[in-house]
């Protein structure tokens, strides 16, 4: 009898296991495209012997590293595909190279991990809120910008004293932001370490806000949008941007011929109206006009 | 391994904010733990059913739980303070649950007849417990309430992740996504800085056992 009772355990637990595996499908997926728009894909496209973009189209898979987590430009939803701005971007480039958007593979690349990830060749692109910097371009390659974003301030609805950056210190405010974001560095200019509370994710920000444990939010102007639309009127936008962030797109290093593809791509792209249609799908929430095409910089 | 000549004295400053945070927490949890522990051997039942339920209630929750209620949890009910001295609290309310446990073994581990004849000579249980019953429970108890010490010392670094920032781990974070070094190198600088926390708190609790050791 024992024995009969352990064998039927045994079997409820593997039933649990294979249940979840299926259901899971762990860090990558490739179920069909989410409900955003599909931009034309490129029928026939044909590509110099031995590039990137001759190897991505032969295969006919994208790998793409995102993020999972990000309201508006990466952020998985129930049906298992991260969604927003980023993916729409990768999107239009997966297109040009002939791959339609149910045939790319998604990835997770939260901040920590996205040169490593293009390094050990896990991913043919990173596009993920990826501020391009010079420490950054030591190891990895970038494209684009394909958008740029800045760093605001979010405070209470009520709040009247903290106007900008330079007031923080007067209004002895505490400033909260994610650990290891670039963000969170350039504050420091600005409070004392004393008053800088970290977190792992901005949600966490936006609680201490509201509980008063913090004065302030900051990070890019864009993802605070995205919390201030979530606050019922609780919070607001200071709508004093005192910094660049050109989010550009990770390749490998040294990939020019892929880089200026990519850039070629955002250009036509902006041209016959597919980065405005990804704007709208996704950022127009809560930023109605559609941004200009940032010049694109040097491909090294 | 540049980073770890480059960031050095971040590295520092890092080490130095998880130094602070254990010493503190190993403080609180050692003294309420075994003050949780004297309630669960106490002669008073509510004292005991109190003892039981903190044991209960704090080995069986997660850590980030316990840590996110106290950081979250007391502003949503008015209690504002720096996320320090929160990080203080949930690492101390939890490690104390698996001292208190350490320690009353301890305390069954001594012989009955000594507070037999504790209590025969006159003392309280107080007394009894405080004079006769504890300095030998320690004794026995070293091992066990290091390596639980050093356990807490490996889990501040859930406690760096809410709202303290500035500790070792958080350095590490810092370094691979805001500065972009290689995380192998980066990591392996912040498991050094542990290290030299851990392994001369194993040697010192070594060197206690030998010490306190007696012949029974």
């Amino acid at each position: 009898m024992r024995l009969n009772r352990l064998a039927k355990v045994a079997v409820a637990a593997a039933a649990v296991v294979v249940a979840a595996t299926a259901c899971g499908g762990g860090g990558s997926s490739q179920l069909g495209g989410g409900a955003t728009s599909a931009p034309p894909v490129a029928e026939g496209a044909s590509f110099p012997e031995g590039t990137t973009m001759a190897k991505l189209a032969q295969a006919g898979t994208l790998r793409l590293g995102t993020k999972f987590d990000q309201p508006l430009f990466g952020l998985k939803g129930l049906d298992g595909n991260p969604q927003g701005f980023d993916v729409e971007i990768a999107k239009i480039v997966a297109a040009k190279l002939g791959i339609p958007a149910d045939k790319i593979t998604y990835t997770e690349t939260p901040s920590a991990v996205r040169e490593e990830v293009i390094e050990q060749d896990r991913v043919d692109m990173v596009v993920a809120t990826y501020t391009i910097n010079d420490k950054r371009k030591e190891r990895i390659s970038f494209a684009g910008p394909y958008y740029v974003a800045g760093q605001d301030l979010m405070v209470a609805a009520d709040n009247s004293a903290i106007t900008g950056p330079d007031t923080l210190r007067a209004a002895n405010a505490k400033v909260c932001s994610v650990t290891g974001s670039t963000p969170s560095e350039k504050i420091k200019e600005y409070v004392d370490p004393a008053n800088i509370v970290l977190f792992d994710v901005y949600s966490k920000c936006a609680d201490a806000l509201r509980t008063g444990q913090v004065q302030a939010v900051t990070t890019d102007n864009v993802i605070l949008t995205g919390l201030v639309e979530n606050s019922n009127g609780a919070f607001k936008l200071v709508n004093n941007k005192f910094t660049e962030e050109p989010y550009g797109i990770g390749i490998k290093k040294g990939d020019v011929a892929f880089c200026q593809f990519i850039d070629q791509t955002l250009k036509e792209a902006e041209a016959d109206g597919t980065y405005a249609a990804a704007w709208n799908n996704t950022l127009s929430k809560v930023s109605p006009d559609v941004p200009p095409l940032p010049a694109a910089g040097a491909c090294t | 391994m540049g980073v770890l000549i480059e960031q050095f004295p971040l590295y520092v400053s890092g080490f130095l904010g998880t130094l602070r945070l254990c010493v503190f927490a190993a403080i609180g949890s050692l003294v309420l733990g075994t003050v949780i522990a004297a309630c669960r051997v106490s002669p008073v039942p509510p004292l005991r059913a109190l003892g039981s339920a903190w044991v209960t209630v704090f080995r069986n929750t997660p850590l980030a739980v316990v840590l996110f209620a106290v950081a979250f949890g007391l502003p949503e009910l008015g209690v504002n303070g720096s996320y320090f001295w929160f990080g203080v609290a949930g690492l101390t309310f939890y490690t104390s649950a698996f001292v208190c446990e350490a320690v009353r073994s301890g305390i069954n581990s001594v012989p009955p007849g000594q507070a037999e004849a504790a209590r025969a000579v006159g003392l309280t249980f107080t007394q009894s417990l405080s004079l006769v019953i504890l300095p030998q429970a320690f004794r026995t108890v070293v091992p066990p309430l290091g390596s639980v010490i050093i356990a807490m010392i490996k889990n501040s670094a859930i406690a760096g992740a809410f709202g303290i920032g500035g500790d070792l781990f958080a350095v590490g974070s810092t370094l691979t996504s805001a500065q972009g070094y290689a995380a192998a190198a980066t990591l392996f600088g912040v498991l050094l800085g542990y290290l030299v926390l851990t392994i001369p708190a194993g040697i010192g609790l070594a060197r206690l056992e030998k010490k306190l050791a007696v012949a029974r």
